[in-house]
């Protein structure tokens, strides 16, 4: 193994979570197979921000130019795609996310090196890299192979790794490369802030989230009752507000909101990663779905194997007899 | 404005007990149900609200084997105008980008404006077709799409980042994008649509068609191999409540009553 280049990812002048995440599994990677590990960090005015890798990293490799201000993966691209044709890297990390979904795919097209998406673990046996990802919605793991590749690349899921404390005092290096300007074919324009609504989701102690299980609009009644019934908000994941049963600001998930209630109860929610990533903190996690092996079993803590328009009646029925 | 929609048959996996096949390669498809990938349904549709808008003309292109057609014959019900299926034995198997190549060399052949595919395949979950096409291609585009203009030979996008945050960037034509779900309302096909779909001709393509080596499309094109399916392993997990509904349902609320919400 030579080095593992990770691509740092960072928003308003903060690293996000992932970058972190990323630089821990390159840190024991690379500790156990005799690498180095090498953090990537493009932006404008970003000089600061440096420091905070060099206990993880071995070199921060610094390109701060005013094309970087925004990130465009058509600005990310070529200068990238120039550092780890240059240094050879062994294994290139770059998120799961938004940004890294919009640029990895066209730097392994360009580099020729084998991509695997939405890793949840790297593992380097006997000269190799292997990867494990999920396919079907979580239901089914899947490891890939990189055909014995010299380079190769991979996207990370967010949350994969818990990122840990380590000591290096890498260093910070600035990357001699040529940035273009950002180009006229796809030109960022702004960012823009999600509408606020009349219920925030985030500031209820308990949470009723419905899934695709609910199956119709006129069954979104069922929940409203039980969400009454126990005093919290109906929260929903994402093919509820597709369908436009509930707003965009109801949904719990990478994408939507991230809620720490006491108490959160998902109705019909299968709990693909998206949407366990916005609820996974929640105190006390109760789960109703038909399938057993729904990947939201492993993320509750109580389970109801069942069909939800049978169980949620008798539910009612059970908490009204407990009251009176 | 022509417009190109990749699309891809899945099955339907949300609420299926799944199996993995005897060789672990694959799963076994046998009593799944199968339809159109969630997102690229979002992308057909709306590749036919810019042609009832500007004109022009869709065509649905996948890449799959001859049962792939029904989704093409009811992207054609819906509306689109031409079909084409890359259907050769070689483009089987192929990791994202050895389809993309494939997906490339078709639209090549093309005069199109617009590319459109869903930004992620519900079985394989990759999210990098898209993206690695429109390299193959050499235009620009943009993922995760959730709005989207068109006016000037551009196109205006919104991209769906994290936190509900919407990215708004714009690129000239002709582009590729991927679509999230939740941007428009997928229509329904018509009777009369689906009836006039069954009589309709696909183009079949095959590798030699589109002068593609075998060695670079397909499994034998894919940089990264599947060297095994498992289960995920069972963690810590619910406790599951057992018996009917009315028992379970019973011990739930016993339990939320303990915790002092029932």
């Amino acid at each position: 193994m030579n080095e593992i280049l990770v691509l740092t990812e960072h928003l308003n002048g903060e690293f996000r979570d992932i970058t972190f995440e990323m630089l821990t599994k390159a840190r024991s990677l690379a500790d156990a197979g005799g690498g180095k590990v090498a953090a990537v960090l493009f932006g404008s005015g970003v000089g600061d921000l440096a420091e905070k890798l060099t206990l993880l990293a071995d070199e921060v490799l610094v390109s701060d130019h005013g094309s970087f201000a925004n990130y465009n993966s058509a600005v990310y691209q070529p200068v990238l795609a120039e550092v780890v044709k240059s240094r050879g890297s062994s294994l290139v990390m770059i998120g799961h996310t938004a940004f890294g979904v919009d640029l990895a795919p066209s730097l392994a097209v360009a580099l020729e090196v084998p991509l695997a998406t939405d890793v949840i673990d790297v593992k380097h046996d006997g000269g190799a890299f292997t990867a494990m990802r999920q396919i079907y919605g979580g239901k089914i793991n899947e490891e890939v192979g990189f055909g014995g590749a010299a380079q190769v690349m991979v996207t990370v899921r967010a949350a994969a790794f818990p990122p840990e404390e380590a000591s290096r005092e890498g260093s910070v290096v600035e990357l001699g490369v040529d940035v273009p300007e950002e180009p006229a074919l796809r030109r960022f324009v702004e960012y823009v802030e999600a509408a606020i609504g009349d219920v925030d989701i985030t500031k209820s102690e308990v949470v009723i989230a419905v899934g695709r299980g609910i199956r119709e609009e006129e069954n979104m009644a069922m929940i409203e009752e039980l969400a009454e019934l126990l005093g919290g908000v109906v929260a929903c994941s994402r093919p509820i507000v597709d369908a436009g049963w509930l707003p965009k600001d109801r949904q719990v998930g990478s994408s939507g909101k991230t809620v720490k209630p006491k108490l959160y109860v998902a109705v019909g929610v299968s709990g693909q990663f998206q949407h366990v990533s916005g609820m996974k903190s929640a105190e006390t996690i109760v789960a109703i779905n038909k399938d057993p092996k729904a990947p939201i079993f492993s993320a509750a803590h109580y389970g109801i194997v069942g069909d939800l328009f049978k169980v949620l009646p008798v539910l009612k029925e059970k908490i009204g007899e407990l009251r009176a | 404005m022509n417009i190109v929609v990749c699309v891809k048959r899945v099955p339907e996996t949300a609420e299926a007990d799944l199996k993995i096949a005897s060789d672990r390669k694959a799963i076994d498809e046998e009593g799944l149900a199968f339809q159109i990938n969630e997102s690229d349904n979002y992308a057909l549709e709306q590749a036919l609200l810019i042609k009832e808008d500007l004109g022009g003309e869709v065509t649905v292109l996948t890449a799959g084997p001859e049962a792939s057609e029904e989704v093409l014959r009811m992207s054609m019900a819906k509306g689109a105008d031409t079909a084409v299926r890359l259907a050769d034995d070689a483009f089987a198997d192929g990791d994202a980008v050895a389809t993309a190549q494939a997906l490339a060399a078709s639209i090549k052949e093309m005069e199109y404006d617009l590319v459109l595919t869903g930004c992620m395949a519900s079985d394989d979950g990759a999210t990098a077709v898209g993206v690695a096409l429109a390299e193959l291609l050499g235009v620009p585009h943009a993922t995760y799409v959730v709005e989207m203009e068109i006016a000037d030979g551009k196109a205006v996008v919104g991209r769906e980042l994290e936190g509900g945050l919407v990215e708004k960037l714009d690129m000239k034509l002709p582009a590729v994008v991927t679509i999230q779900t939740g941007i428009n309302e997928p229509r329904y096909a018509s009777i009369m649509g689906i009836a006039r779909a069954s009589k309709r001709e696909i183009t079949l393509k095959s590798a030699s068609d589109l002068g593609l080596a075998a060695a670079v499309v397909g499994a034998e094109g894919s940089r990264t191999q599947i060297l095994g399916l498992d289960y995920p392993p069972v963690g810590e997990g619910a406790e599951i409540l057992e018996g009917t509904p009315a028992e379970a349902s019973g011990k739930l609320a016993q339990v939320l009553k303990e915790k002092g919400f029932a």
